[in-house]
């Protein structure tokens, strides 16, 4: 670039001739434009979407027992008896006469709601007891380190089967509230680490010199910087939440009263589904799960470029 | 300072660098971390290469010792080492070259030793790499005799890093750079991570050891008032370029590149160590450098012809050399850098 | 080793016995901050799911009596510690009156077998392939096909063993659709045992391998990616030593010490992850008693076996803190 100027004829010519890259001068250049995020949060939004708005082209009734034929297969197949798919029943019944598509419409979004309210507490309890941890520090950090340190340890999974076995009938919202009791210590493990950096990083020290009080600093200077943190562990807490709900739904623990992606293929196992080659009633509720988990691992994976550099580049 | 520094230019050079050129990937293009560096190091001496940080200094050394990582690269130059240039070499031919003939005593010890090695091992392997495997207790006996040269106790022998202080883990990195003996030792800004004493003590470990046993070596710092005990001439970096070189006298007494005179009024005496400050620091873009010299910005004497032609290093005085179009170009030497 | 010190092994027991204590505790407390007793819950339960129970008076009347319901909620608490710590679970109500103990005898052997080799493997692999991805000597083809496969970490186990056993079980029948060994067959230490085990824990043990080593892969190359920008890597380079020495003598061995941390720390996944896996797969291990259980309401049964997992859990993750120290040289046996 700066050789095509030169009119002396004294610079070195080699200059010019040399493999150097200019620069891409896009504004569309940011690291938030992971193309991992961006599918992971557009495969997620697609879900999502498709079962709220389901439930104004579908009559989701229809997703319990009794409203529909039996054992119908999808639309283009037929089942062992001979029935072939019809339209009215475009992702088939199951033994219980609940329509597969309308299963589909009410079980996705649940599992997006069990995710999004045991991640929230258990986020919120994270990020008080790690800025807790961190900012206080002495005796306090020592109990939250040590209780997080012990309780992610546990098998929590165990512990839920115990509890909702011996519960009466739990609902969505309360088996989330059960998991996220389980849901801070990886939160509080993480926002206490990056406190604790953060802290001995120079602003916060400027801010405290300049006389800002503990809560203006904690909430003015750490907090934003911690943004990205609290929202890749918030991905990593539900991820860890629908694995646990869908755990207990599996194993007929779930809620029962409303239809779940699990509770389905708590169904279809118990009523032998995989040697029927009712392979629609256990396969769309696990495709379902698996494109969910899969969207979250998406999202989990652009944050960890986007977070870490060296990632994104050795991975071109 | 106890060796001449009127090292003669016609003995042939241990280390020839010409024209080296290294460059970093960014997303807004490349920056010029080194920019066609020339650097000649003769038999026995040491040179300094000094310059601000982000002067290109430590990455040239990177460089000479094909130690660039990614999204670093070299685009280009010579790096001739006994007459063989290091850029040409095979993967495992520069792998046999390194240590054996080219050592280095990294910047910051605090974490360039492997955390899960003890000290032995870590000075074990660079034997065996080389010269293959031997009899444990000759090698032990070896490993001892080094760690007593740069003055460290037995004890260390059976030590892991994290055991250690900061000096005693420069120590162990310098005994380690001499274990094959090597004919150029680059040490790389090797005392600035110690508190004052120590780094006395490691520049007196590392002036012994190069009497002892004759190795050249290029030091890089920033500290001028360090390098001038320690070296013969000194090579001073801006901008990925090295804009002035000269015997550690000369440097001091008639600095002639007006960077170099910035460097040195900078430096209270001879005798007062201070670390190197200067107002400004590096005021272009460094993936954009403007046409013609790369000191326009900040030099107080620039002309005309400075903001069109980059200046070539010339000579300026008994061995030493600036780029600056101050000096006329002295017909006798002019052929030295084409 | 000697040099451990009496606090460091009194530190991590008491950590063990924390962690039990903790989870014994929630699983106590949660259920009676509930509206309603436990036991009523459990009657009401067993009502709606037709109660197969035999003797259900009878065994009410017990859990009663041995739940202590009309004592103060301490003295309830602290029989419960008891009976937790002396292992004594009661009796089975569906098999009454088998002792809960017995059963989860016959079952801990399959579950920690299948638990080690699916663990243990997963761990290898998954560390091998992030290692190999981020050496620079790795051909490029090997470096493109590794991240399809992590497409499995995202899914569940117990979705992958519904897939494995659709596809390898009942589509080709190479492998066997359920239990850990042919019914009927004699439990000896002969080859064709052996090799029918084997068999029949192919698939489960495939399910926790798939699913989990992409974790192991997706942190080793972080790691390692971390590791490699360290200034002893760098010199280890300048030394001139073999790229591969440098490649499990300085990478790998430094990026794997955070990777045995995590492992600890996930331990308590891996084994809910198993336990339902062995449920899909019917093997005669924890999770198939657990689900047995838990269709039958019979209580104690699921909180002896879980109880039992959750001390194995600990018990893994004390035995892997205390030989931490042997591995990673900075962690001195003295301090925290």
């Amino acid at each position: 670039m700066g050789s095509t100027l030169d009119t002396s004829g004294l610079a070195t010519p080699r200059a010019a001739s040399l493999p150097r890259r200019m620069g891409r001068f896009n504004r569309w250049d940011t690291p938030w434009l992971n193309p991992k995020l961006l599918a992971g949060v557009a495969l997620l939004l697609v879900i999502l979407l498709s079962g709220l708005l389901g439930r104004f082209f579908w009559d989701t009734d229809l997703a319990f027992s009794g409203k529909a034929p039996l054992n119908l297969p999808p639309v283009g197949f037929v089942n062992t008896r001979g029935q072939a798919g019809t339209w009215e029943h475009p992702l088939g019944t199951e033994n219980s006469g609940r329509d597969m598509l309308a299963l589909m419409i009410v079980g996705a979004p649940n599992s997006f709601l069990v995710g999004v309210v045991a991640a929230g507490v258990g986020m919120t309890v994270g990020v008080i007891l790690g800025f807790s941890a961190g900012f206080i520090g002495g005796r306090v950090d020592d109990v939250i380190r040590l209780l997080s340190d012990v309780t992610v340890t546990i098998p929590s999974l165990m512990v839920l089967i115990v509890i909702q076995s011996l519960m009466r009938q739990v609902d969505l919202t309360t088996m989330a509230l059960l998991i996220a009791v389980f849901a801070w210590p990886t939160p509080t493990r993480l926002i206490r680490a990056q406190v604790l950096s953060m802290r001995a990083s120079g602003y916060v020290h400027m801010a405290r010199l300049s006389g800002a009080s503990t809560w203006a600093i904690m909430f003015r200077e750490i907090l934003p910087n911690l943004t990205p943190y609290i929202f890749a562990s918030f991905i990593g807490n539900a991820t860890g939440a629908i694995l646990a709900a869908v755990g207990l739904e599996t194993l007929g623990l779930g809620p029962q009263r409303v239809p779940t992606l699990g509770g389905t293929i708590y169904f279809a196992i118990n009523a032998a589904a995989l040697l029927r080659n009712m392979w629609w009633w256990w396969g769309l509720p696990t495709l379902m799960l698996a494109l969910i988990f899969i969207g979250l691992l998406l999202i989990n994976l652009g944050f960890d470029e986007i977070a870490n550099p060296r990632l994104r580049r050795s991975s071109q | 300072m106890s060796h001449s520094t009127s090292m003669t230019e016609a003995n042939a050079p241990v280390l020839r660098v010409r024209d080296l050129r290294v460059y970093y990937e960014t997303p807004k293009g490349d920056v010029l971390a080194v920019d066609g560096v020339d650097l000649d190091l003769f038999e026995g001496e040491a040179l300094g290469l000094v310059g601000e940080s982000g002067c290109g200094k430590s990455t040239a050394a990177m460089g000479i010792l094909q130690l660039v990582n990614p999204p670093g690269r070299i685009v280009g130059g010579s790096v001739e080492l006994g007459g063989r240039d290091l850029l040409k070499l095979s993967e495992e031919e520069v792998r046999q070259i390194r240590w054996t003939r080219l050592a280095l005593i990294p910047q910051g010890a605090m974490n360039s030793l492997n955390p899960t090695m003890r000290v032995a091992s870590q000075i074990e392997d660079v034997i065996v790499a080389h010269e293959g495997a031997q009899r444990k207790e000759a090698l032990r006996l070896r490993i001892l005799e080094l760690l007593r040269r740069v003055g460290l106790p037995e004890r260390v022998y059976d030590l892991y890093p994290h055991e250690l202080s900061g000096g005693m883990k420069q120590r162990v990195c310098i005994a380690m750079a001499i274990a094959l003996n090597p004919r150029v030792i680059i040490a790389d800004e090797s005392t600035s991570a110690l508190d004052v004493v120590v780094q006395r003590v490691v520049a007196q470990t590392i002036q012994r050891v190069r009497h002892d046993l004759g190795m050249a070596m290029i030091m890089i710092g920033h500290d001028m008032g360090l390098m001038a005990q320690m070296v013969d001439r000194i090579a001073v970096m801006y901008a990925g370029k090295v804009v002035e070189v000269a015997p550690v006298r000369a440097l001091f007494a008639t600095p002639r590149h007006p960077y170099a005179q910035l460097l040195i009024d900078s430096v209270p005496t001879l005798r007062e160590r201070k670390p190197l400050r200067s107002s400004e620091g590096i005021t272009h873009d460094p993936r954009n450098p403007p046409p013609g010299c790369i000191f326009q910005l900040r030099c107080p004497h620039v002309m005309d012809v400075c903001r069109s032609a980059a200046p070539q290093l010339k000579r300026v005085g008994p061995g030493q050399w600036a780029a600056c179009h101050l000096y006329a170009e002295p017909a006798e030497e002019g052929g030295r850098h084409e | 080793m000697g040099r451990y010190s009496i606090g460091f092994i009194a530190q991590r027991l008491g950590i063990f016995l924390l962690t039990i204590w903790i989870a014994a505790s929630v699983i106590w407390l949660i259920p009676r901050l509930a509206p309603g007793d436990p036991i009523s819950a459990m009657i009401m339960r067993m009502s709606s799911s037709g109660g197969r129970v035999e003797n259900a008076d009878k065994i009410i009347a017990g859990w009663k009596e041995r739940f202590g319901l009309n004592d103060p909620l301490p003295v309830q608490y602290v029989r419960y510690m008891g009976n937790l710590l002396r292992f004594d679970f009661g009796y089975s109500l569906a098999h009454f009156p088998t002792p809960v103990a017995d059963i989860i005898g016959l079952a801990l052997p399959w579950t920690l077998g299948l638990l080690l080799v699916a663990v243990t493997l997963a761990f290898f692999i998954g560390n091998f392939l992030g290692a190999i991805m981020v050496w620079g000597k790795t051909p490029g083809l090997i470096r493109a096909v590794i991240p399809m496969f992590m497409i499995f970490t995202s899914i569940p186990s117990i979705l992958a063993a519904i897939f494995l056993i659709y596809v390898f079980a009942f589509l080709l029948e190479w492998f066997p659709l359920a239990g850990s060994y042919p019914l009927g067959m004699k439990v000896e230490l002969s080859w064709r045992f052996i090799s029918a085990v084997i068999w029949h824990a192919t698939l489960p043990a495939l399910s926790v391998v798939l699913v989990n080593f992409g974790y192991w892969t997706l942190g080793m190359r972080g790691m390692m990616i971390t590791v490699e920008g360290e200034d002893y890597i760098q010199l280890a380079r300048a030394k001139g030593l073999k790229p591969f020495y440098v490649l499990y003598r300085y990478l790998v061995r430094n990026a794997i010490l955070p990777q045995i941390t995590a492992f600890a720390i996930t331990l308590g996944s891996l084994v809910s992850g198993q336990v339902l896996v062995e449920y899909i797969f019917g093997y005669q291990g924890m999770g198939n008693i657990i689900f047995a259980a838990i269709t039958s309401q019979d209580f104690p049964v699921i909180q002896g076996a879980s109880f039992m997992l959750i001390v194995i859990t600990a018990l893994a993750v004390l035995i892997m803190d205390l030989t931490y120290p042997l591995i990673d040289p900075r962690i001195s046996y003295e301090r925290n």
